[in-house]
């Protein structure tokens, strides 16, 4: 187990490593940040100043080996535009970006789970038509413009919710929703699935023969077994999630990861959008970790494999 | 899933919607009773329902209808493009890699993990913001986040058809690789590359309007539904349609592709999870 978690480890590190020089010769290729940055009426002689004391004269591998050293301990160097740590001002808003994400995975079980359950236990029934039709409507309705409708009934015609910055839980609402939407939908309908392809298995007949109450049969008998592609799924949107957040933070003026990564793209201020990649790898890579490992507990027949490996 | 005859009945509805956006695409100039980028600013924000502009105007007086049908050209366009490019370059990557192994699989595998540990859209927006903006780059950047795919789920249909008997039977008799590898396993692996594309075809329509609404990708005043969606936040106070019907427009289009996508998976492929 332990030489597992350690060589997972290191692929870790490696992919995230190969992501942040992918990242790094992109943006130099991508043209010249301080020309971007600098007021019009500058002249030629401040121009090469400015690029002399960032370091974009020097020779492109000096600069790919500076900022290697310097991401290896945590410095992506300042930001062009708040001159600030890059990558302490990205950590400054993942709480923001957490408590987003928190608030729509929690959203997501309580509705999707439920609901995909519901439908594969009263399949065909008006409950399976109704769930599966959100379902479908769900995952084809784009997050940005579903979170444009719900600004404009509940803020604009209704007032009753802030149209976005954060505050208090009323702020929470539309941001998570919209989040949710699409992952919901999936998640719903892979449930939907999962459990209907256990609920054939024999032991499953066997648990009714012997006489459980049906909520045990559902609740320990198919729904465990059924756990895996749901798992997989939760990780893999868990991370996906993390990209809808560039969307939903940007609409809501949600003041997270997503919305700062957009604003740094768009303002070509290349530290931070480095040190977030760095970030979001990180993250992303770190749930899929956590998702394998999640596998043994649901799974023992996995752990022997990983223990192999 | 809902059992065979709804099946049907949903991918019939998906084929309807997907026929009714490839129309319009297609005939947008006949349908369009104006130009799509021509302003008249006397009938600026004008309702839906006025007369000669049945989902109104926009705040220079473009005819919505028309931006909406032109839109559908655009999303199509690129959609097609994309899905065309990453089918083609994906595949016959990952046909290469599973078939030859080697080195090359190995580094090409390194390449998909490391895109794959970053949200796709977040990578297409990532790329763009680099590339630059525009028609042409944001198909390239759609493909560059979205060929990966392709290359995996090729790879893995390859491994295991590499190791069927007519496959093994064709090398013995004397066939040479390339023909092995286009006429026996090529046929074998195609229905997952098709039921890919349609799956991955209305992501990339909507991850272009995500990029164009967040000022990327194709720029105003083309007439793409990303951007105008992006253009109606700054009227969402008085002009509702603005935003309404183009996003409308986007969520039926995405939603009969992913009707067919659905029902090609489980005609083709369905043991497939994408």
């Amino acid at each position: 187990m332990r030489a597992y978690l350690l060589s997972r480890l290191g692929q870790t590190a490696l992919v995230i490593f190969l992501a942040l020089t992918a990242v790094f010769f992109l943006v130099r290729l991508g043209g010249d940040p301080v020309i971007l940055f600098l007021p019009m009426d500058i002249q030629a002689k401040d121009i090469n100043e400015f690029r002399q004391r960032l370091g974009f004269n020097d020779p492109l591998i000096t600069q790919y080996g500076r900022f290697i050293g310097g991401a290896a301990l945590g410095n992506f160097g300042e930001s062009l535009r708040y001159k600030q740590d890059a990558l302490r001002l990205v950590l400054e808003r993942l709480p923001a970006t957490l408590a987003l994400a928190g608030a729509a995975l929690l959203l997501t079980a309580c509705l999707a789970i439920p609901a995909g359950v519901l439908s594969a236990v009263r399949r065909g029934s008006l409950w399976d038509y109704v769930g599966m039709t959100g379902a479908v409507l769900g995952q084809a309705i784009p997050g940005f413009w579903l979170g444009l409708m719900l600004i404009y009934l509940f803020s604009v015609r209704l007032g009753w919710l802030p149209t976005g910055g954060t505050g208090g839980i009323a702020h929470f609402i539309m941001p998570s929703a919209v989040l949710a939407s699409f992952y919901a939908a999936r998640m719903a309908r892979l449930t939907r699935s999962s459990v209907l392809e256990t609920l054939r298995e024999e032991y499953v007949l066997t648990a009714r023969a012997k006489g459980l109450a049906e909520w045990v049969v559902i609740a320990k008998h198919a729904l465990k077994n059924s756990a895996i592609p749901i798992v997989t799924l939760a990780g893999l949107e868990t991370g996906q999630l993390l990209g809808g957040a560039v969307i939903t933070e940007t609409i809501f003026a949600w003041p997270g990861v997503g919305r700062l990564t957009v604003q740094a793209l768009l303002n070509r201020d290349f530290p931070v959008v480095l040190a977030a990649v760095f970030l979001i790898s990180v993250t992303y890579t770190l749930i899929n970790l956590g998702v394998d490992l999640l596998y043994g507990w649901l799974d023992p027949r996995t752990r022997r494999e990983a223990d192999a490996a | 899933m809902i059992g065979r005859l709804e099946r049907h009945a949903l991918g019939v509805l998906g084929l309807f919607l997907t026929s009714v956006t490839l129309v319009a695409a297609l005939a947008a100039p006949l349908l369009a009773p104006h130009d799509p980028v021509k302003s008249d600013f006397v009938a600026s924000l004008k309702p839906p329902g006025t007369p000669g502009h049945v989902l109104g105007t926009d705040q220079l007086g473009r005819d919505l209808y028309s931006r909406v049908l032109y839109g559908a050209r655009i999303a199509l366009f690129i959609g097609f493009c994309t899905v065309l490019l990453t089918a083609v370059v994906g595949g016959l990557l990952g046909l290469l890699a599973g078939f030859f192994g080697g080195w090359p699989e190995t580094v090409l595998m390194r390449i998909a993990d490391v895109q794959l540990s970053f949200p796709f859209v977040l990578l297409a927006l990532t790329i763009n913001a680099i590339v630059g903006l525009g028609l042409r780059n944001i198909i390239i950047s759609l493909s560059a986040a979205g060929w990966v795919v392709y290359a995996r789920v090729v790879r893995g249909e390859v491994l295991s058809v590499k190791q069927r008997d007519f496959v093994q039977a064709a090398a013995a008799l004397g066939t040479g690789r390339a023909r092995v590898l286009f006429r026996h396993v090529l046929p074998n692996v195609a229905p997952s590359i098709i039921v890919v594309a349609s799956l991955q075809f209305s992501q990339f329509i909507v991850a272009e309007a995500a990029i164009s609404f967040l000022g990327f990708g194709v720029q105003p005043p083309t007439p793409a539904w990303g951007s105008m969606l992006s253009e109606s936040r700054d009227f969402l106070y008085v002009a509702w349609w603005l935003a309404a019907f183009p996003g409308m427009a986007l969520a039926l289009t995405a939603l009969g592709i992913n009707l067919v996508g659905d029902w090609l998976r489980d005609v083709l492929d369905p043991k497939l999870r994408v």
